[in-house]
């Protein structure tokens, strides 16, 4: 019954990638100027690709719902980009890499991809260097390299702790130059609301203008996606306001499969949600867990105290205190990997043992740290985390311990991709955290930046050119064509009919109350009544969207109710099909921890004999249930094992 | 806590605006000031107002879409945190606050508080990179940088394009901004070799979009959410007289041929 096809090359994994790029078409320089690329999204994916694509003497229109292509999330990044250099002399390797983020993703990847994610890395850096990004230094003037979330090796580039920040200004460098240079023009304050297919192929776009509310065509021979993760269908997240998954939706609803959508990262450092007008979340490096010692009080009456304001968590003696995670995890400890981390403090707090306010919060406490190492070794590794800490909670950890509790961080799923980024619909790409392909059900420190990068300096452009070889003779299109007119009018009355609803409740608190839906079922724990009941509500939530939203405003003007209505909308679609993913995947794995699936002593239990595929849907139209379709991921390279940290 | 509110409303660019009051209670002083007006906007959404438009995306300091001019400071009160990592225990129960867009002949208004900063962008596509294209480059490690330089080289690029430096300023300069990225290449041997024109390009740029000129008030310096120092625009300076005299002593040898 599959009708997917990876089309992964031939041969050793080690030579697939320079055998595909030496048998792939190629486009002549008098050609390229003849074809024209849409790319959606502008962080480190999209814009890395637009330059690129630019570069090559493509026409490209390249599109963001930011005023300008510089502030896509991809900045927010903190700790920083892996590569397989060796440069430390360590036993590096692009194998070591592959492996390392194969078995981190518990074996739920596809080798081929990842394989030549770790073979491109290096040039990534070479790339950066030459735009100017400028990566920590030793006092020789080389470049240093850290150990990152508990890699073995240290392959991990960094810029201070603002890495994302300067790898995207790199990247939006180099696009500023093509879009002088006239080969990329910027579409900025858009939204892209829909895909448009001719004959079967991608061909353009239905974008609203965010200031003047105008319905926008543009044509193309071909369309990239790089719109980024859907971490925001949990209302609260560490994602930007405006990240959305509506274009990579849109492309789901038009035949593109999605795969694995209820693999979720979920990030353990993060500052606690203080109450219920909180926006959003912020994190906080998981380098703290170096140092830091996690905890909660091993007695109720305490947990009482603290939150009457009775006793300081200083006065709770070192015998009445948790470390849960170094009872648990005697080998790792305190830097056990994140999605163990995360469950570890939820189940402490489930259980009422929770400090802060809220009761929905864990310390992590330097007082240890800083007898051992003093005051300013503490403060020079993690100065300006204490600092931005304090910004936020007004609390000094110099003085008292940190509160943290785990928060929606990364989306590993998305758009199913083959082995040259191109999604189940002809000439549309996925590109970025956008697509599933590299992380499988759990993505490493610093292999994010990675992968966006690698996929739109690297990738992509060599991939693109292997379709677009055969679109030399296909004229540009019409706009005008029923096509682009029906698409049109399909999104016209779509705005129309929500901002015509006139229901009661805001969207904002239908995204909240979708968030804790999602947060409460299909977060860091999930079982088959939970995943169930979950089903149940987001279909009401659903039912009462479509009866009604009050939006205030019009249409034809600035309007950010009439946005966020749109991709509320779509989020509580993709709710739903994340809940059918989690249900059908009767194991425990990476960041997808089932409560059904675990060993006696509570780790995740895999079941690879049946759940060594990838789950790709497929939309059936509105009321139908989406279509599952399987991948089976096959490791010639690796032996699969078992994760254990005890 | 509770606050009175004085926000400047304007529907559009062409549209004539005005400082309208608003009252918020009930705010947690852990809220930040974001939340504060999302907690008006809900407000006015369910009375049938008309919510207002302001900028922002990340709300942790560092896309630098942030923008609002609160009690004549950019970004607030706080020092070196944008709008997004304002909290209201800034504020005192009761305090009156005034919020304003940008202003800056480069920044027309869109809506209420909201500007358009792509002046911003036009400065860097006028030359704030390295022209270097995908692939073809040297190995990452082959020109070592002195690590002083390379720190001085981050510090100038930590900038986020906010444009606080231009609200901030009496003249409504980019000359931080601008000195920061041209201070960020011309630091690293790799922007060094296109520094002389790439100063020139960028402050012709400048010029064309209306920006005004540095009087050395240092208002920028003072409310950068990033710090970014006032020496940038010395060194921009430095750049680009050293670009003119050397393109002068181009021009007469030629002529002298």
């Amino acid at each position: 019954m599959t009708r997917l096809n990876a089309r992964i090359p031939e041969g050793p994994v080690a030579e697939k990638w320079t055998a595909y790029k030496s048998g792939s078409k190629l486009v002549n320089p008098n050609n390229k100027r003849k074809l024209d690329i849409i790319v959606i999204g502008t962080g480190l994916a999209g814009a890395s690709a637009a330059a690129s694509l630019g570069q090559l003497g493509y026409n490209v229109k390249v599109f963001c719902y930011q005023d300008t292509p510089r502030r896509a999330h991809s900045i927010a990044a903190q700790g920083g980009i892996n590569a397989a250099k060796n440069y430390p002399n360590d036993g590096d390797s692009a194998y070591r890499l592959f492996y390392d983020t194969i078995k981190g993703g518990d074996y739920r990847a596809r080798e081929a991809n990842v394989y030549r994610l770790a073979q491109v890395s290096n040039q990534i850096i070479d790339l950066c260097v030459a735009q100017g990004v400028p990566f920590a230094r030793e006092y020789s003037g080389l470049l240093t390299n850290r150990s990152f979330g508990g890699a073995q090796v240290s392959r991990t580039f960094y810029a201070r702790g603002q890495t994302g920040q300067q790898l995207l200004l790199g990247a939006y460098s180099a696009l500023s130059r093509q879009i002088a240079a006239g080969t990329v023009k910027l579409y900025n304050r858009r939204d892209v609301l829909d895909m448009v297919l001719v004959d079967g192929k991608a061909r353009g776009i239905i974008a609203r203008n965010l200031v003047t509310g105008e319905i926008e065509r543009h044509a193309a021979h071909a369309v990239v996606l790089a719109n980024g993760g859907y971490g925001n269908v949990f209302f609260l997240s560490t994602n930007a306001m405006g990240s959305n998954v509506t274009p990579a939706w849109s492309a789901y609803r038009k035949g593109a499969m999605f795969a694995n959508p209820s693999f979720t990262q979920i990030h353990p450092t993060c500052i606690p949600v203080h109450g219920d007008a909180q926006s959003k979340l912020t994190l906080m490096s998981e380098s703290l867990r170096n140092d830091g010692r996690i905890w909660v009080p091993a007695k109720m009456k305490d947990v009482e105290k603290l939150r009457n304001k009775e006793i300081k968590p200083s006065d709770i003696a070192e015998a009445d205190r948790d470390y849960y995670l170094e009872r648990r995890y005697p080998a790792f400890g305190n830097l056990v990997p994140r999605d163990v981390a995360s469950r570890a403090a939820k189940e402490r707090c489930d259980a009422g043992f929770g400090v802060g306010a809220t009761g929905v919060a864990v310390f992590l406490d330097f007082a240890d740290a800083i007898k051992r190492k003093g005051h300013d070794a503490i403060d020079s590794l993690y100065g300006n985390l204490f600092q931005m800490y304090e910004q936020i909670v007004a609390e000094s950890p110099y003085e008292t311990p940190m509160m943290i509790y785990p928060a929606v961080h990364y989306t590993m799923g998305g758009l199913w991709v083959d082995y040259e980024l191109m999604t189940t619909i002809p000439g549309l790409y996925a590109i970025g955290e956008c697509n599933f392909s590299d992380h499988g059900a759990n993505r490493l420190g610093a292999s994010a930046l990675m992968q966006g990068l690698a996929d739109g300096y690297f990738v992509l452009p060599y991939t693109i050119g292997n379709y677009l070889a055969n679109e030399i003779h296909t004229p540009r299109f019409d706009t005008a064509s029923s096509e682009f007119t029906l698409a049109a009018q399909a999104v016209t009355d779509r705005l129309k009919q929500i901002k015509n609803s006139g229901g009661k409740e805001s969207v904002d608190n239908f995204h909240r109350r979708l968030g804790k839906i999602m947060w409460e079922y299909c977060g860091m724990a999930r079982n088959d009544a939970g995943l169930t009941e979950a089903l149940y509500q987001i279909t009401e939530l659903r039912q009462e969207f479509a009866r009604g939203v009050k939006i205030p405003g019009g249409l034809d003007e600035y309007n950010p109710e009439i946005e966020k209505a749109c991709r509320v909308a779509d989020f509580i679609e993709l709710g739903e099909l994340m809940v059918r993913d989690a249900q059908q995947r009767r194991e425990s794995c990476g960041g997808h921890f089932r409560e059904e699936y675990q060993t006696s002593e509570g780790e995740a239990l895999r079941n690879d004999d049946e759940f060594a595929f990838v789950g790709a849907w497929e939309y059936s139209g509105r009321d139908a249930a989406a279509q599952l379709h399987r991948e089976e991921l096959q490791f010639n390279e690796i032996k699969l094992s078992q994760r254990s940290y005890k | 806590m509770n606050f009175t509110l004085k926000i400047w409303r304007q529907k559009n660019v062409t549209a004539k605006g005005e400082m309208v009051s608003y009252d918020v209670s009930g705010i947690s002083a852990d809220s930040s000031f974001f939340e504060m007006l999302d907690t008006l906007n809900q407000k006015l959404i369910m009375t049938g107002g008309d919510p207002v438009a302001f900028d922002h995306d990340c709300r942790e300091g560092i896309c630098g879409t942030c923008s609002l001019y609160i009690n004549g400071r950019p970004h607030g009160p706080a020092k070196g945190v944008t709008t997004c990592q304002l909290h209201m225990r800034a504020f005192k129960d009761g305090d009156t606050i005034f919020i304003e867009p940008w202003r800056a002949k480069a920044f027309p208004i869109i809506r209420d508080l909201i500007v358009d900063r792509s002046a911003l962008d036009k400065i860097i596509q006028a030359g704030g990179y390295v022209s270097v294209n995908t692939g073809g480059v040297p190995d990452a490690n082959t020109i070592p940088v002195p690590k002083e330089k390379s720190d001085s080289a981050f510090d100038a690029a930590t900038c986020i394009g906010c444009g606080a430096c231009v609200a901030a300023c009496s003249n409504a300069a980019a000359m931080l901004f601008i000195g920061a990225k041209v201070s960020h290449l011309a630091l690293l041997p790799q922007g060094r070799v296109e520094a002389a024109t790439r100063v020139q390009k960028m402050v012709a740029c400048m010029d064309e979009q209306g920006f005004g000129n540095c009087s050395n008030t240092y208002a920028c310096e003072f409310d950068c959410p990033k710090g970014i120092s006032v020496a940038n625009i010395a060194r921009m300076n430095r750049e680009f007289l050293g670009a003119k005299l050397f393109s002068e002593k181009e021009r007469v040898i030629k002529e002298s041929l």
